[in-house]
């Protein structure tokens, strides 16, 4: 890998007591999009906020754009972007002028200020609205609005915190595919923190962090080979006798969850004869498929993601930029 | 990947990172961005005139009437000024008071929604949110302060351009002193909760120990003497009502019956003006600390 944009090195966040983050090491590389997993709570923000100089680590190094993030914050601000988790659009200002007020933050020259502008506008497809004020953009717009925002200065390295939560299944896609023309048109490394497993898939390498900690790093591909092979979910009226009988007739080790077991599998299609052959134990039903990153997660962790996913501060926050990012703004 | 591309984008970059130069345009631009909302939201104009009115007509014109019973008038007897024509400067007083420290709250509003981070994340000194804050919320309360000089006709205030000429630098001045107060407490509020505090143990002492509605000379009780003289709202409001009242014509020993004194000593209108002045850079170095210290 060419020298790294990112790169950290033994990374700790401790808060009193509370070790947010544990001993981190990873480098990103030039025009990555790299993703950062974890439920809530695993040292997420955490890591990017100290990644973007608004949180000085207790120890341990943390380089962005080739600048120190405790010696030169200023350097490193003025050479990255950023998505925040929660909106920071100002609706009463048009989406042309949110813009134009970054512009003058990052004091991008004036002669090509108005191109630049244009140029990010129509990379989100918002140059039709530009002149509308923010508060009549859906949670949609204002994300891509926000996007066109963080890569305005031309930054090195883009960070987006959560950059899809709260928005519909179809949006969430939407951004996706602006974010890839934004790395494929303006060359920069993304680096985005997310607990939607299905998302990392649109990345090409990801980091899984829990409790403060990495326990996975590589290619969306070669953390699902971890997991080796199919996924198979079993439900049966006898959990109990099941999994005995996977691991004594089998060598299974199984997991419960949601009322089904699951078990890994090297081949789903000739397994799943034999499980009616060979146990006695009567099943409702069987599925099989390929492992996910949810799966992966699992096994790393013992736990499900998903479980701590939608908490209610995550429903606040839909409703709030449902109701239009928080009140009259 | 596009190792090469990036170092084509890499050129691009405005690498060289002018703090200084960022700051001042950061400040231009805060500054810039409170005037686009408050024009944006010209229904806020007229709707705050709402409280002059009452001030002025209900107020004001009940006063006069039980006042012209008693006295015969304000500033000894015999004098032509209405009571309401006296409480005019402090209901000017009133509105760019009440406009800045509103102003400087929407700091705390930004906070609360997200865009002060836009802000503080960008590679500019943290004073330019301070001043550029203090900047936006002083030509806020000043266009405020001003529109209430449509109403003078009605109230038979006198105006002269000479007068009006005045008033701009000394309302501004005023809407300076008291932005930056309001932005040196919105600095180390969290959260809207604190407002109401704010109102309560702020902005409605400062208005009523500023002398708006009673001449803060004469028979006053000593407690209530000192605290008015602590008010710096006090010398805004005077030396907007010796501007006023001179500029209407009233006879110099009318006017100057109202004046402030200290130990003794009548204050002039230079005083007062550098009071302002000396008030509002001390708040804007309050405000531009908390800001640094926090977040």
């Amino acid at each position: 890998m060419s020298r790294p944009v990112i790169s950290v090195r033994s990374l700790v966040k401790t808060y009193g007591k509370v070790e947010a983050v544990r001993g981190i090491d990873l480098e990103v590389g030039p025009g990555e999009i790299f993703g950062f997993l974890g439920p809530n709570g695993a040292g997420k923000s955490t890591t990017i906020s100290i990644l973007c100089t608004l949180i000085r680590p207790t120890s341990g190094v943390a380089e962005v754009a080739g600048f120190d993030v405790r010696e030169d914050p200023s350097a490193v601000r003025a050479r990255i972007g950023l998505v925040f988790q929660d909106p920071s659009l100002d609706g009463q200002l048009t989406g042309r002028e949110n813009l134009e007020f970054h512009a003058y933050l990052y004091g991008l020259p004036a002669a090509t200020r108005k191109q630049r502008i244009d140029d990010a506008l129509s990379i989100v497809d918002l140059a039709d609205r530009a002149s509308s004020t923010v508060l009549t953009y859906s949670g949609g717009m204002r994300r891509r609005l926000e996007i066109a925002r963080g890569i305005l200065h031309y930054p090195q390295v883009l960070f987006l915190d959560e950059p899809t939560l709260g928005l519909d299944p179809q949006t969430r896609n939407n951004i996706w595919e602006y974010l890839h023309t934004v790395r494929q048109r303006e060359h920069i490394t993304i680096f985005m923190t997310t607990h939607y497993m299905d998302e990392a898939e649109f990345c090409d390498r990801i980091a899984i962090i829990d409790q403060g900690k990495i326990v996975a790093l590589g290619t969306p591909a070669e953390l699902k080979t971890r997991v080796g092979g199919d996924v198979v979910t079993i439900s049966t009226p006898d959990m109990a006798a099941l999994a005995d009988q996977l691991r004594s007739l089998m060598q299974l080790d199984s997991t419960q969850i949601d009322g089904t077991l699951r078990v890994e599998v090297a081949d789903s299609a000739s397994f799943v004869p034999r499980l009616f052959s060979e146990l006695s134990v009567p099943i409702s039903a069987v599925s099989a498929r390929r492992p996910s990153l949810d799966d992966v997660f699992l096994k790393l962790t013992g736990r499900e993601i998903r479980e701590q996913a939608n908490t209610s501060l995550d429903t606040m926050r839909r409703m709030g930029r449902m109701w239009g990012g928080g009140g009259r703004r | 990947m596009s190792e090469q591309a990036l170092t084509t984008a890499t050129a691009t970059h405005p690498q060289t990172v002018n703090i200084r130069g960022a700051t001042l345009r950061a400040i231009i631009i805060i500054w810039r961005r409170d005037l686009i909302r408050y024009w944006r939201d010209r229904m806020r104009v007229l709707g705050s005139l709402a409280q002059p009115i009452l001030f002025l007509f209900v107020f004001g014109s009940g006063l006069s009437s039980a006042l012209r019973g008693s006295t015969g008038g304000l500033g000894g007897s015999g004098s032509s000024l209405q009571y309401v024509q006296f409480i005019f400067p402090g209901i000017i007083g009133m509105s760019v008071l009440f406009t800045s420290i509103f102003g400087a709250m929407s700091i705390v509003w930004d906070r609360e929604f997200g865009f002060l981070k836009e802000v503080l994340v960008a590679p500019i000194h943290r004073s330019a949110v301070a001043i550029g804050k203090t900047l936006g919320g002083a030509s806020q309360a000043m266009i405020q302060g001003l529109v209430i000089l449509v109403l003078a006709p009605i109230v038979g205030v006198k105006l002269t351009v000479v007068g009006v000429v005045e008033l701009v630098p000394a309302i501004f001045l005023f809407a300076f002193a008291l932005s930056a107060l309001g932005v040196a407490v919105a600095a180390r509020m969290r959260t809207m909760q604190g407002f109401q505090v704010v109102m309560n143990f702020l902005m409605m002492p400062m208005f009523f120990l500023a002398g708006a509605l009673f001449p803060l000379t004469g028979n006053l009780p000593a407690w209530l003497l000192v605290l008015t003289r602590l008010d710096p709202a006090s010398y805004g409001i005077d030396a907007l009502r010796r501007i006023v009242l001179t500029a209407s014509g009233l006879p110099s020993q009318v006017v100057r019956g109202f004046e402030i004194t200290l130990f003794g000593w009548t204050v002039s209108l230079w005083v007062e003006l550098a009071v302002l002045v000396a008030f509002g850079l001390l708040m804007m170095g309050l405000a531009v600390y908390g800001f640094r210290q926090r977040d």
